[in-house]
């Protein structure tokens, strides 16, 4: 049996207020281990032991004034079992040290691992697990085993608030900073693993998919030039990656008679291009898109996967794809099912000319609730357009020729001006048939515009 | 009347934020109170009043502490009737203050009192008479909570106060027992024992103001010890009765002796906590819930059962502070905005206004011990710090929990005179997720009391510039 005394703690400290006793009776303490947290008039310290042993006696309480000297515990020495094994504050790298430090007799199990207790060198693990004798006699408390032992994400609330709208788990997000910290792009990055199902290796790269494999060496085989990627095209490369990688993709062709169209377009081309607009296939689609989706809500929505909702919007905005020297654009007509065609033709032509000469706002492009992409004015026929992601379809548009056309009535073939249509649509929100419904619906109103009056 | 985007119910601090941002947002909103502006047991009866009366104890305070500092004003003379006044014009400014805001924003501010008729369907009964129904797409419904008053205190006198009558200040009172050692107990009950009153505060549990640490209790307590005539601890109150000489209250447990057991006191303070508003007419039209505490069971958006009504603040739960609620109602608006938004706040900050105050955010030592978390605790006491001592004050601590591994600050405690303005610093940094090297790594300014913050992130290397560890 031995005492521990409160031992000399500084110049001209002699007492102090026992804040808490940090050991109970049946503890097993080791050299060095924090025995109290004393209040001096000078500081808070914790006091360690000076002996090691088992706890027979706590003789000291919180709020008790002890003076240097006074005994604090009683100690059983002679027969002190091996420490008990807590695995949790065992840290790997310190064991070499554990030994020499507890000065303990030689254990009889030969394999004992050593006392954790004694390598920590930090108060925390002590501190945590203490019995608060302010509290009356409580338990020791028991970790409880629903509560995770992990630190907060270490991110801002405003990186947090973004990852809540992205979809993405705060808590599952690598951060990139010191200490883990996690910052918007961290964010940003995971996300983007996450749609492209890449794992969540290479947590600093925040590379596209695209760019995810090795490239030869190109200039083995002849002269290179490289050239950097301008925003709009590694921003397209970026989206359009997205777009590939998460939607179920099916594109559904039909063939659109519009020999009858054209004639009412060329007779009306005048009246547009008076009021400033281009009276093309493209303005009139828009009408004709715009007029579907009043029929096939469906085609106007947004996938939430993460709320498991599908976001059905009330307003019918319209993006073009438009071709220009620095990449694919895609201004929106807004409302475009409260506009004629007039009407939009004249604000199709003023989108396409900003959007060439560089003058489109970002407002401009953003908003839309589905594409169409015309490629007919410089021809083809059928593709297979990716769809303008989080919008669920878009049409493409091929260029029209004359084609044979069996007219059962007279049993002959007759020239048809045949207008090839491209629907691709995603197959999470769209089943097959209402994909190919709408483009009935659409090719319809195209041979039929009478069919927007009486249904758009 | 034409349906609303939006209808608040109870203009408290929650309510009034909720309608107010809701209006920015471009909502139509309605915000029914039964007062004549929004604001709110906060402001009326609450948080703000207390304050008004705590700045003038502390003026009392200080000016008898300056007799050893070389500076005497003799005993302060008390015009009861003006101190009043001064509450009452704060109160009236800050109400004709959100009053105007409503305007401004062009809130429909409806005085009255409302009921349920269905899940998208209010009725209002107006104070200026005459009743209105209202259509809504979605109700916030922030009704607060009242004073509780537990059966056996019951007692029909007006000198048994709850917290509102209490801060009408009707006199200063010979004796004054203060039931419950909570934060409004303590905040009140020294506000009268500064003003002259001999207060005995009777608290139920072993401490002054559970759930708080008791590290930081222990310092408020010594202070507290001094001021009040008694503190009887693990005691309760068995019997009160109203006599012609005082209110005669029977106590049994620890804190008193045998000739004890009854005593007379001039006025009693009942201050045992705060139960939720719930109680709304017409709430059983709707699928909104109520739990067995009385708190509406709302999701972490402050949705209810019914998809159309959400809650905010003191009727939906722990803790019941002013500013839980108003960062509740911007929540549940930017959610029926269409946000995907949660409350997932990593602290709420608790203030209790005494003299010391006591602050705390985050984890607190007492809950990291109840679950076992591995934390690192870092302790500056404000004996080290300058400016504490050109105040006098010494008494302070200054305490952050910090997460052992990746140091990272979980929670800060914090008392001594201005610990309420210091705690937004570790509400920041916790939410930030800051660690204790960048607390230590941020120059704070000298001679503050700011800077125990920064030296008690050094206390957690063991580095600090004022504070001595030996090494072990």
């Amino acid at each position: 049996m031995t005492d521990f005394r409160l031992p000399e703690l500084g110049e001209n400290v002699t007492s102090g207020d026992v804040l808490r006793v940090l050991v109970k009776p049946g503890d097993t303490v080791a050299k060095d281990q924090p025995i109290l947290e004393l209040e001096t008039d000078k500081a808070t310290i914790e006091v360690p032991s000076t002996v090691a042993g088992q706890v027979k006696e706590v003789k000291v309480k919180a709020g008790d004034k002890v003076k240097v000297g006074q005994a604090i515990l009683i100690l059983d020495n002679g027969g002190a079992p091996a420490a008990k094994t807590e695995s949790k504050a065992a840290e790997p790298e310190k064991p070499a040290a554990a030994p020499e430090k507890t000065a303990e007799p030689p254990k009889p199990a030969a394999a004992a691992p050593p006392p954790a207790q004694a390598s920590a060198s930090k108060p925390a693990p002590a501190t945590a697990n203490v019995v608060d004798f302010s509290r009356g006699s409580r338990p020791a408390p028991e970790p409880a085993p629903s509560i995770p032992d992990l630190p907060l994400a270490p991110a801002a609330p405003s990186v947090r608030r973004m990852a809540r709208e992205l979809g993405v788990d705060i808590d599952q997000v690598p951060g990139s900073g010191p200490s883990g910290r996690i910052s918007v792009e961290d964010v940003k990055a995971h996300a983007k693993r996450l749609v492209t199902g890449a794992g969540t290796a290479d947590a600093n790269s925040g590379a596209v998919p695209a760019a995810a494999e090795p490239l030869p060496d190109f200039s083995r085989w002849g002269e290179i030039e490289r050239q950097p990627m301008r925003a709009v095209r590694r921003k397209t490369a970026e989206h359009l990656s997205v777009a590939w990688a998460t939607i179920p993709h099916v594109t559904q062709h039909e063939y659109c008679d519009v020999t009858g169209l054209e004639e009412l377009r060329k007779r009306y081309a005048k009246q547009a291009e008076a009021a400033g607009g281009n009276l093309t296939i493209t303005a009139i689609a828009v009408k004709v898109i715009a007029a579907a989706l009043k029929v096939f809500p469906q085609f106007n929505s947004s996938i939430d996967m993460a709320a498991e909702e599908i976001i059905v919007k009330k307003y019918v905005n319209i993006g073009i794809a438009v071709d220009t020297d620095r990449g694919l654009l895609v201004p929106v007509i807004r409302d475009a099912d409260a506009k004629n065609i007039i009407e939009i033709s004249v604000e199709l032509s003023q989108l396409s000319e900003k959007a060439r000469s560089r003058k489109l706002s970002l407002e401009e492009m953003q908003g839309g609730t589905f594409s169409i992409s015309n490629l007919g004015g410089i021809g083809g026929s059928f593709f297979t357009p990716i769809i303008n992601t989080p919008e669920v379809a878009i049409l493409g548009i091929s260029r029209a020729r004359l084609e044979p056309v069996y007219d059962k009535e007279n049993g002959q073939f007759v020239p048809r001006l045949m207008l090839p249509l491209s629907l691709s649509y995603d197959h999470r929100v769209i089943d097959g048939a209402d994909g190919i419904r709408f483009l009935r619906w659409v090719v319809e109103a195209f041979e039929q515009p009478f069919l927007l009056a009486l249904q758009g | 009347m034409a349906s609303q985007q939006l209808i608040v119910v109870g203009g408290g601090p929650g309510g009034y934020a909720a309608a107010f941002l809701a209006a920015d947002l471009g909502l139509s909103t309605t915000l029914i109170d039964p007062e004549v502006n929004p604001g709110g047991v906060c402001v009326y009866r609450g948080c703000i009043p207390s304050k008004a009366l705590l700045h003038v104890a502390k003026l009392i305070g200080e000016a008898r502490q300056a007799k050893a500092w070389g500076v005497e004003f003799g005993e302060p003379k008390v015009d009861l009737a003006r101190l009043r006044a001064f509450k009452d014009d704060v109160v009236k400014r800050l109400t004709s203050g959100t009053g105007q805001l409503v305007r401004h924003r062009k809130v429909q501010y409806i005085q009255g009192t409302a009921e349920l008729v269905d899940a998208h369907t209010l009725r209002v009964r107006k104070a200026s008479g005459g009743e209105d129904t209202l259509t809504f797409e979605h109700a916030i419904l922030a009704t607060g909570s009242l004073p509780a008053i537990p059966p056996m205190l019951k007692v029909d006198d007006p000198r048994v106060m709850d917290s509102t009558s209490a801060l009408d200040l009707p006199d200063v009172p010979k004796s004054l027992l203060v039931v419950g050692g909570g934060y409004i107990g303590l905040e009140l009950g020294s506000v009268y024992a500064t003003l002259g009153s001999a207060v005995t505060v009777v608290e139920m549990t072993p401490g002054l103001l559970p759930g708080a640490d008791r590290d930081l209790v222990d310092v408020l307590a010594r202070r507290v010890n001094g001021m009040m005539k008694a503190v009887l601890l693990n005691t309760r109150v068995t019997q009160m009765k109203a006599e012609a000489r005082g209110v005669r209250v029977t106590f049994e447990g620890e804190g008193v002796k045998d000739q004890a057991r009854e005593q007379l006191f001039d006025r009693v303070l009942v201050s045992v906590g705060r139960r939720p508003n719930s109680k709304i007419p017409g709430l059983d039209r709707t699928k909104v819930r109520v739990n067995d505490r009385g708190f509406i069971v709302v999701d972490k958006q402050l949705r209810t059962e019914e998809p159309s009504i959400f809650a905010i603040g003191d009727v939906v739960g722990e803790p019941m502070l002013a500013h839980k609620a108003s960062h509740e109602g911007r929540v549940a608006v930017e959610a029926i905005a269409g946000q995907n938004v949660a409350f997932e706040p990593r602290a709420i900050p608790a203030v209790v206004f005494t003299d010391p105050e006591i602050a705390w955010a985050g984890l607190t030592e007492t809950q990291a011990v109840k679950e076992g978390r591995k934390v690192s605790i870092a302790k500056f006491p404000w004996g080290a710090s300058g400016r504490a001592i050109t105040l006098d004050r010494t008494d302070g601590i200054t305490k952050l929990i910090l997460d052992a591994a990746s140091e990272q600050i979980l929670g800060v405690g914090l008392v001594g005179p201005g610990a309420g303005e210091l705690i937004a610093e570790g509400v920041l940094a916790i939410e930030m997720g800051a660690n204790a090297t960048d607390l230590k790594l941020s120059i704070h300014p000298h001679p503050t009391l700011t800077e125990t913050m920064m030296e008690s992130a050094e206390v957690f290397f063991g580095q600090a510039t004022h504070v001595y560890r030996p090494r072990r």
